[in-house]
């Protein structure tokens, strides 16, 4: 018996999400008195695979194969579940992000598993199994129970705090065998933006509304977000009129995340808006309204003109810094 | 091509969340029903897709109570072909997965949003795909048909992909796919009432998974309201009390 836990990586290197993913894997086996089981797939040297033996780790599957650089979805899956199988796990832990939303049902249907996304932090009971969720975007809560042996869960970004735990890991070559026919996606271009924060990886996130006026008036944002070593977010209008690109829409329909500081610039805050970022640690709203509802989720509030406020705010940033 | 969309029903996206029974159960009394925005994102595409040719039909699928009817209605009103509604209570995921599965054969293209604005489960159209055995691509931010060939694009971390893949295929879409959705004008409400809504009785299949309970978020402290001309303290703050910059 083991936990499974699924650990991509980016350009062969882990990231915070990766150790987090490991923690908490690790905690819940520790609760099913088992070990945790990292996938990797990809080429990521020993070196960096033994990392996750920090966060308590017990074995690492390596899977290297060119072939799933096509991040091909019924290949992946296939993949995992032989893995799951060869290990006899009870529970396959994937990251609630981009890939794990893509393989984890998959999976689930593989191995005759229940799944439930999303999850937030441990659960709340490992026999009978039973973990906690957001649902209605944000608007409450559920707590789940999966009533299958085998369990799949997706794990939300920022819900578990990494914490190192090292321990003795060991470091196999997987092989599942995928055949060839499973491969049928085909890469035809890849646009990266280099130099940026991701978005859902950002510490710090500075956000824009309609209340900015204008695509031209983004430069104070830009300003504020690389003192604060920030990544860039803007509502559903703003991504709507095409002033910024719908990569950065935070919101019910954009993308959801869970920075410890989100500063909403000119934003009133609609609900559909706290959705996507109701679990931000920190709110911080500037707006000339004080009746916007932005500030009923904030945590600090100016009641302001942006243009006269976010200057001042870059110059206190600065003098901060200077400061030390 | 003919294409197949999955269509969730669910409350408005302003509606206020209330429980009911013990917090057992959603309170879906005055509720408006929508369709789920990222299935109606999905729809929009494919109507666009048949505007400019090299689609034949576009069928749309819930599985719901009566209830849910209207919204497939609109979703005819905007320009779907034809409804399938599976008459049973969304239970979960695999559920709702196991009913779509023998109605989704013989499709080229399957589309359904990245979640259901109620339960956020992303779960239904990976496990649909895995049970039709066929590939299925996720974070889908745009679609194109070229001499009936499928160009996807996909988002990554950090960036997007264009893909080939072939049909069939479930697209798993998100933000970016369509723009602004489709309203129904009178004559497409009206063409919608003579078009055929089709119900089916359900197949046997066990949920997975059981919603024990549900809770509303605690309520926020108030916010802390500092001048406007002094950002200045507000910075203090945020380095000093709550050490997040």
């Amino acid at each position: 018996m083991s936990v499974l836990v699924y650990t991509e990586n980016w350009d062969g290197k882990f990231k915070k999400l990766s150790f987090e993913i490991v923690s908490f894997a690790a905690a819940i086996a520790k609760e099913m008195g088992c070990g945790a089981t990292a996938l990797s797939i990809g080429h990521v040297a020993d070196e960096e695979l033994k990392t996750l033996g920090n966060y308590g780790a017990s074995k690492v599957l390596n899977l290297q194969d060119n072939r799933f650089e096509s991040l091909d979805n019924q290949a992946l899956a296939d993949a995992v579940a032989k893995a799951a199988e060869a290990e006899g796990a009870k529970l396959i832990i994937f990251a609630h992000n981009n890939e794990g939303k893509a393989i984890a049902p998959r999976v689930s249907v593989k191995l005759n598993a229940g799944m439930v996304s999303g999850v937030n932090g441990l659960p709340l009971s490992v026999d009978p199994f039973v973990v906690r969720k957001k649902v209605f975007t944000g608007k409450a809560f559920a707590n789940i129970q999966i009533k299958t042996d085998v369990k799949v869960i997706t794990f939300a970004q920022n819900s578990y705090e990494m914490h190192e735990q090292p321990t003795e890991l060991s470091i196999e070559a997987f092989d599942p065998q995928i055949q060839d026919s499973e491969f049928n996606t085909k890469i035809t271009e890849t646009n990266k933006v280099t130099g940026k924060i991701l978005l859902t990886d950002a510490e710090v996130v500075v956000s824009g509304g309609r209340g900015l006026k204008g695509p031209e008036n983004w430069g104070i944002l830009d300003e504020l977000g690389e003192l604060l070593g920030a990544g860039m977010a803007c509502s559903r209008p703003v991504s709507d009129e095409g002033w910024r690109s719908h990569e950065e829409h935070v919101g019910q329909t954009g993308k959801i995340i869970a920075p410890n500081l989100y500063i909403a610039i000119g934003i009133s805050g609609a609900i559909q808006h706290l959705g996507g970022v109701n679990s931000s640690k920190v709110i911080v709203a500037v707006n000339k309204d004080p009746e916007a509802p932005i500030f009923e989720a904030a945590d600090y509030g100016i009641v302001g003109d942006l243009f006269k406020v976010v200057p001042q705010m870059i110059e206190a940033v600065k003098e901060m810094k200077t400061a030390g | 091509m003919k294409i197949l969309v999955l269509i969730s029903n669910v409350p408005d996206t302003t509606t206020k969340i209330r429980f009911s029974g013990d917090n057992k159960a959603f309170d879906a009394s005055g509720v408006q029903w929508i369709i789920n925005p990222w299935d109606e994102l999905a729809l929009t595409r494919a109507l666009e897709l048949k505007e400019s040719g090299g689609v034949e039909s576009i069928t749309v699928v819930n599985v719901g109570a009566k209830i849910t009817e209207p919204t497939l209605r609109k979703a005819l009103a905007v320009g779907a072909d034809d409804a399938i509604r599976v008459d049973a209570e969304p239970i979960d995921a695999y559920f709702v997965a196991s009913q779509l599965a023998p109605l989704a054969e013989g499709y080229d293209i399957i589309m359904a949003g990245i979640e259901a604005s109620d339960y956020n489960g992303s779960g239904v159209g990976g496990m649909l795909a895995e049970m039709l055995g066929i590939n299925s691509v996720s974070a889908v931010s745009g679609l194109e048909l070229e001499n009936g060939q499928l160009k996807v694009h996909r988002d990554i971390d950090g960036g997007t992909q264009m893909l080939d893949i072939p049909a069939p295929v479930m697209l798993v879409v998100q933000k970016g796919i369509a723009k602004e959705p489709k309203i129904p004008a009178m004559r497409g409400i009206m063409m919608a009432r003579k078009k055929p809504l089709n119900v089916v009785a359900p197949v046997a299949a066990d949920a997975r998974t059981e919603f024990l309970a549900y809770e509303l978020p605690a309520s926020k402290a108030a916010c802390k309201m500092i001048d406007e001309d002094n950002a200045k303290e507000l910075i203090r703050l945020l380095h000093e009390e709550a050490k997040v910059i």
